[in-house]
């Protein structure tokens, strides 16, 4: 089968790969009908996380129609069954799944001794996602084995399109858990970093959820107009000063919720934070760089919460620990336990209440997979979100 | 709104023929640099100067360091800068060191046409890698009427309100606001 595979730092290749095949009774195989480029997959795409081998399948936001069952899936399961892939992986049965923690699933990742190591205790394992998280092929292929297929889908009903489905498998429950641990109140200003994907689908679920006042922070036009039309106020961040802004929009008391949409990867230019951070990083003393942490710490109203959906990956320097304990901020984060979210999300689409393919920017065959990273990773093109199809021809955009 | 539409991945690659070059820049500083670094009298005789092996062997070291960061780094674009900079010293030292026969004249006449083209490669590669970044000020797209709520912004907003927040995301009540008659604020 056709699956894009990551060769090297910023090196992603369209090849041929064996088929996946059932491999343990809890498994099924998947043929893939949509897929998408996450913020996310630039982390790996840059190299910024650590623990991929060449020839790692990419890909953690899939869906599609079950075509091969294990027999311990089929109590839950069947050939036909039209499923989402949720990115992480879970058993429903250890002590953290009862819980509704998905994310840090404990049986999950095949590599817990490497997690155990890097973060003190293993998490759940994730689709293409670094061998620290199990090195599970992922899902921007014609096919995907999913492990765990019992537990780990989301069934989706026929006749509706897969552009407001697809995005169930992550961004759409990460910007919505990332608002709703804001534990958002009718007063409440939201200030959100980033209008990236996931900002976006932050900025509709801090709407939906009934935020005063909902503020995004970009600097590109594209991503500040689509978060606009969401209905936040726009600061980008290149033409005004952020903490000025948002001081100025609240009164002069700052934002009660703020949220990192960025992650590791923050574009700030102008700052001398960030040309810190970018010194460091280049020269490798430095895994992450945490601006928007720093700023939203800083202009965070007392008593408030931050919360951070944006990937982080390893060690941060020079993070203001004093402003968060001396204002008494809460800080809430971690990967997104999908399936938590998703029967509701799925009925607020049924509803109407939202269409999460707003987002949709490019519309690709599979094979134009590598191409795509380029673009999404530079921005060009006015690109925010793109969907990759096996066996699609031709190509749609914006 | 402008009508372009630009983008420099390769076919079917997720690089560009920019981040080739920089791959390529890489190697040469990585050869380069070894040579300046095994053999300097060499290399200044082939510049048409004399006295500099030590400068040279310095500047091999540097060399290396660079097609080191270079071949990887995520971004190579500050370290083609760095090439730059670096083809400026080479330059500079070049032409303070060039010798009075004919000879060596030629061969520092030579050596400094050869550093001028790596020069300009090397800010074709810089240029070119930053272009790439999406330092855009204007639009390319409209997506000004994306609001992602079929029923439109103000019957969204506050639909979720009735929305149970789990108790692991709530505010601990002791911990909520609250008013010195002892209720919520």
């Amino acid at each position: 089968m056709k699956a894009l595979v990551w060769h090297g730092t910023t090196d992603i290749r369209c090849d041929s790969v064996p088929d996946p095949s059932i491999e343990h009774e809890r498994d099924a195989i998947i043929k893939v009908t949509s897929c998408a480029i996450c913020g996310s997959d630039l982390h790996l795409y840059d190299h910024f996380m650590p623990g991929m081998k060449s020839g790692d399948v990419m890909g953690h936001e899939t869906m599609g129609e079950i075509v091969e069952v294990g027999p311990a899936a089929r109590k839950s399961l069947k050939v036909g069954d039209r499923v989402v892939i949720p990115f992480t992986i879970i058993c429903g049965e250890c002590e953290q799944c009862r819980r509704g923690n998905f994310s840090v699933c404990e049986t999950t990742n095949r590599n817990k001794d490497l997690a155990d190591k890097a973060f003190g205790h293993t998490t759940a394992g994730l689709f293409g996602y670094t061998h620290l998280t199990g090195g599970y092929p992922g899902g921007q292929a014609e096919y995907l084995r999913v492990p765990f297929a019992d537990a780990t889908h989301i069934k989706v009903p026929d006749g509706i399109p897969d552009e407001k489905l697809l995005f169930l498998s992550d961004i759409f429950p990460t910007g919505w858990q990332a608002a709703v641990q804001c534990d958002i109140q009718p007063t409440d200003t939201v200030a959100i970093w980033g209008c990236g994907p996931v900002g976006q689908m932050t900025i509709r679920s801090a709407v939906l959820l009934g935020a005063r006042q909902v503020i995004a922070i970009d600097r590109l036009p594209e991503r500040l107009s689509m978060a606009k039309a969401g209905g936040a106020i726009m600061i980008n961040f290149e033409e005004e000063n952020v903490v000025e802004r948002l001081n100025e929009l609240t009164g002069g008391k700052g934002p009660e919720k703020c949220i990192d949409a960025v992650g590791l990867e923050a574009h700030a230019t102008g700052s001398v934070d960030s040309m810190y951070d970018r010194a460091k990083q280049a020269m490798m003393l430095e895994t992450d760089r945490p601006h928007v942490l720093r700023e939203m710490m800083y202009v965070c109203r007392p008593a408030g919460i931050l919360s951070i959906p944006g990937v982080y990956g390893g060690l941060l320097d020079k993070i203001p620990l004093g402003a968060v304990m001396n204002k008494g901020l809460t800080i809430r984060t971690g990967q997104t336990h999908v399936n938590r979210w998703t029967d509701d999300l799925l009925n607020r689409v049924l509803e109407n209440q939202i269409d999460p393919s707003f987002v949709i920017t490019h519309t690709e065959p599979l094979e134009r997979g590598p191409e795509m990273y380029k673009t999404f990773r530079d921005k060009q093109d006015g690109c925010i979100k793109v969907v990759l199809k096996p066996g699609m021809n031709g190509g749609l955009h914006a | 709104m402008h009508d372009v539409v630009r983008r420099s991945a390769l076919p079917g690659r997720s690089q560009s023929s920019h981040d080739k070059m920089a791959r390529g820049l890489g190697y040469f500083s990585l050869a380069l640099g070894i040579a300046e670094l095994v053999a300097p009298g060499a290399i200044c005789r082939a510049a048409g100067v004399k006295g500099l092996e030590t400068v040279v062997r310095g500047y091999g070291a540097r060399e290396i360091a660079t097609g080191i960061a270079i071949l990887g780094s995520h971004d190579p674009e500050p370290w083609i800068w760095t090439r730059v900079a670096g083809d400026l010293a080479d330059i500079a030292t070049v032409a303070t060191g060039v010798q009075q026969d004919n000879q060596s004249k030629g061969r520092s006449t030579l050596a400094l046409a050869t550093l001028a083209a790596v020069t300009l490669i090397d800010l074709a590669c810089a240029n070119g890698l930053n272009a790439e970044k999406g330092n855009r000020k204007t639009a390319i797209r409209d997506y000004s009427r994306r609001s992602g709520f079929p029923k439109g912004l103000q019957a969204a907003s506050g639909a979720a309100r009735d929305f149970q927040i789990p108790d692991d995301m709530r505010t601990p009540e002791l911990l909520r606001p609250w008013d010195r008659g002892g209720g919520k604020a």
